[in-house]
């Protein structure tokens, strides 16, 4: 093992640490249909936590379940110690489609500004939140336009902001890169690094992108069977700040790929997955 | 400028064409006023206030009737759209009321309110509260899902749910609905004025061909053409001809 070098940011949890979220025995069905079967597992507090699995493992579905937009038929989640009975402002979900999901009749200050007035933020104070949203997610030259004139990272920043908007506690993240281009996704996961590691909110983070969890987390979950369940939970000791080269290229980083890389191969057939996690 | 003066050729024409023909002794029909005599008469009409206090009137009871049709339309419409299962529980009913023609509840209304503005305003009501209601259904129910989950997610208030995300989201549709009930709410209107009503231009274009002002009865009907084509300017302004204003809010 290399020492570990000085972390800054979101330090890993000790084992000991409290939970933000707790998913016990969780089972959810789409009619007859069983899509998760006794999921157990628990997000620390200011943990990044990512979750893997090929299309149609019921990443999505989990996530949905965690937001409180979708009811699970069996098992319990908690958060903050109460059990999630619908959605909240405390748990943010970014989702994949971000075209979607903004208000198109309002400008990207008006999208931010949405979650200000859900707050019940003072119209008066809302300009300076929004502003200083926008200057940490580098969007303040774009502040007065509509989302239709941004482009796809731009979109995607924006319900970043809005997210961040609402204070929340926790961060549910489906997929948010996956629809961008190589290098403002890069960007983009190095600078969600930096905000939740500097607000310490815990993060939930899906993706079908092998690499991207292990540079992302602090712990990757595999999803996968059918129904799906928990393959492994694997503790990912790199040191942070990551960097987009050096983090990479570390040998742990490669050792880590190769094993998730061989348990989903295994799970699914090889042409359900060529590619995936290699870019 | 060139296309209005090319779109002016035909109307013009006809109108110099009429008035000519008219004068040579060509055409001597009853019915046909000549142009030079309709804006006489139209002129008079302005000039005595007469026309515009038939006209004052009209538009009174037709936009009463549309806002009311509007206010219930759109209420309606959003809980139907977003309640699937109200939806299915008042779809019959709908179905049974609105091929009901507006005009037909006349006797009923006139038992109810009397001649007036409520007896005119409620058939205008019930005639353009069905165009709204319907596409305010299927508007509410276009909106995508996700903006639904996004309001969710920050726990909006119902209220505050409706402002800030449902109607600006379904208003470049239900505008179709409202465009299509103006020309409605017109149509009714003077309808009604003709047939029982004591007021309003459709009373006063009987009126008018009753005494045999021919003139007089042509310049109404181009009034009313007019009146339709500035309220449906208006409306088309209101909602961004295009049908899709998203505009800061």
């Amino acid at each position: 093992m290399q020492p570990l070098r000085k972390t800054v940011g979101s330090v890993r949890p000790e084992k000991a640490e409290a939970s933000a979220l707790e998913v016990s025995g969780l089972t959810v069905r789409f009619g007859a249909r069983t899509i998760l079967d006794g999921i157990n597992f628990d997000v620390r507090d200011g943990e990044f936590l990512c979750i893997v699995g090929s299309s149609g493992s019921g990443k999505t579905t989990l996530l949905r379940v965690l937001a409180g937009l979708a009811r699970p038929a069996e098992g319990k989640v908690q958060f903050a110690g109460a059990e999630i009975s619908g959605p909240s402002r405390d748990r943010a979900i970014i989702f994949q489609d971000y075209s979607k999901a903004l208000l198109p009749w309002r400008t990207v200050r008006g999208n931010v500004a949405l979650s200000l007035e859900a707050r019940n933020v003072p119209a008066s104070e809302q300009d300076a939140i929004v502003d200083e949203l926008l200057g940490i997610i580098g969007l303040s030259r774009a502040k007065e336009q509509f989302p239709s004139q941004l482009s796809g990272g731009m979109q995607q920043r924006v319900q970043i902001a809005r997210c961040l908007a609402q204070d929340p506690k926790l961060l549910l993240m489906d997929e948010p890169f996956g629809a961008l281009d190589a290098m403002t996704r890069q960007s983009l996961q190095d600078e969600i690094l930096q905000l939740v590691a500097d607000k310490k909110i815990a993060t939930v983070f899906i993706t079908h992108d092998l690499e991207e969890a292990i540079y992302l987390g602090d712990r990757v979950i595999v999803l996968g069977g059918s129904p799906a369940g928990i393959m492994e939970t694997m503790e990912i000791d790199l040191p942070r700040p990551r960097n987009q080269l050096t983090t990479r290229e570390d040998g742990r980083f490669l050792a880590y790929r190769h094993r998730l890389f061989e348990l989903l191969v295994q799970e699914h057939p090889p042409q359900a997955f060529e590619g995936k996690g290699q870019q | 400028m060139r296309k209005p003066l090319l779109g002016a050729i035909i109307p013009v024409s006809f109108l110099g064409l009429w008035e000519v023909s008219s004068r040579a002794g060509l055409l001597t029909l009853e019915s046909l006023s000549r142009p030079s005599d309709i804006i006489e008469a139209g002129y008079a009409g302005l000039r005595d206030g007469s026309l515009l206090l038939a006209t004052l009137q009209t538009c009174e009871t037709a936009l009463l009737g549309l806002a009311l049709a509007a206010v219930i339309g759109i209420a309606v419409g959003t809980i139907l759209g977003l309640a699937p299962t109200a939806e299915r529980i008042a779809g019959p009913t709908i179905e049974a009321l609105r091929p009901i023609p507006a005009i037909a509840f006349m006797p009923l209304a006139l038992m109810m309110f009397g001649f007036g503005v409520g007896l005119e305003a409620s058939i205008v009501a019930y005639a353009c509260v069905w165009p709204i209601l319907i596409v305010t259904i299927s508007a509410v129910r276009a909106i995508e899902g996700r903006l639904l989950e996004v309001a969710a997610v920050l726990e909006l208030p119902v209220w505050k749910r409706m402002t800030k995300v449902v109607l600006p989201a379904a208003f470049a549709r239900i505008n179709v609905g409202l465009r299509v009930a103006a020309a409605i709410s017109l149509v009714v209107a003077v309808t009604i004025e003709i047939v029982l009503n004591p007021r309003g231009l459709g009373y006063h274009l009987v009126l008018a061909q009753q005494s045999l002002q021919i003139g007089l009865m042509w310049a109404q009907l181009v009034w009313l053409c007019l009146l339709g084509f500035v309220l449906n300017l208006l409306l088309s302004r209101l909602g961004g001809g295009s049908g899709l204003m998203w505009r800061p809010l």
